[in-house]
């Protein structure tokens, strides 16, 4: 089956996007497909490269990366989203005049079209949020 | 491009968190790419509708007039939990446009019909 994964909540606040994850790797290994995982409202947050969380903690940014890598996973930021809380690629740093970026590999930003779009084409759109 | 049922059910008071907000951002790009959509309100979310916020103390935009904007992208079909709506000392009079009222049961049997279901 085709899926599509639709993540609302920042990473660490809730555990909304730690379910996404496991459910993200559970689809994986059951040899089924990710159209897409598309981030929106605070799951932008899931995007940035600067998070630190103590040593003993997962990181769930280089986790989506990694699994980004392995799987070849389609993963995108709501552009809107993304330019409220700071999330920033360099298109996005030249367009606005930043003088940073912050997303993290296997990211990219693009318009709500993109989930629209994983809607349409996917078998199953899976929400996780609040 | 293929056609789908999409229906936004929108749960959250439209202030204090940004959910409903970009939740309509998302309803309005679905409508541009001519999809069937719905929009539903239950729980709180049925403030979202209410006529007269008055948003300008808290610095945040009011929702009032995007409302109005619906029917300019074809979306007409808005239907309200009347169950929410009675509990919060509400009616369909104070809604700042013209809405389905419906049961639970009703909006549960829309929702069995769609091929997508975004919450928020």
């Amino acid at each position: 089956m085709k899926f599509a994964i639709l993540v609302n909540e920042g990473p660490y606040t809730h555990q909304a996007s730690d379910t996404a994850f496991q459910f993200a790797k559970a689809v994986l290994a059951k040899g089924h497909e990710i159209f897409r995982v598309f981030f929106y409202h605070d799951g932008v947050n899931n995007a940035t490269r600067l998070t630190t969380p103590p040593q003993d903690d997962r990181n769930i940014v280089n986790r989506w990366s990694k699994l980004a890598e392995e799987h070849n996973l389609d993963m995108v930021v709501c552009v809107a989203a993304a330019q409220r809380r700071g999330i920033v690629d360099e298109g996005e740093m030249k367009r606005n005049g930043k003088d940073a970026t912050n997303l993290a590999p296997g990211f990219r930003i693009s318009g709500l079209g993109q989930l629209i779009e994983a809607g349409i084409q996917a078998d199953r759109l899976v929400v996780f949020g609040d | 491009m293929t056609t789908k049922k999409f229906m936004f059910v929108n749960r959250k008071a439209p202030y204090g968190t940004i959910y409903a907000w970009e939740a309509l951002e998302v309803v309005l790009i679905a409508a541009a790419f001519e999809q069937d959509v719905s929009l539903a309100f239950l729980d709180d979310g049925v403030f979202q509708l209410k006529k007269g916020h008055q948003t300008k103390g808290i610095e945040v935009k009011a929702f009032e007039k995007t409302w109005g904007a619906l029917e300019d992208y074809d979306i007409t079909k808005l239907y309200v939990d009347g169950d929410s709506l009675k509990q919060r000392g509400l009616s369909a009079d104070d809604l700042a446009i013209p809405v389905e009222v419906l049961s639970r049961a009703e909006i549960g049997k829309l929702m069995e019909e769609q091929d997508v279901l975004l919450s928020f």
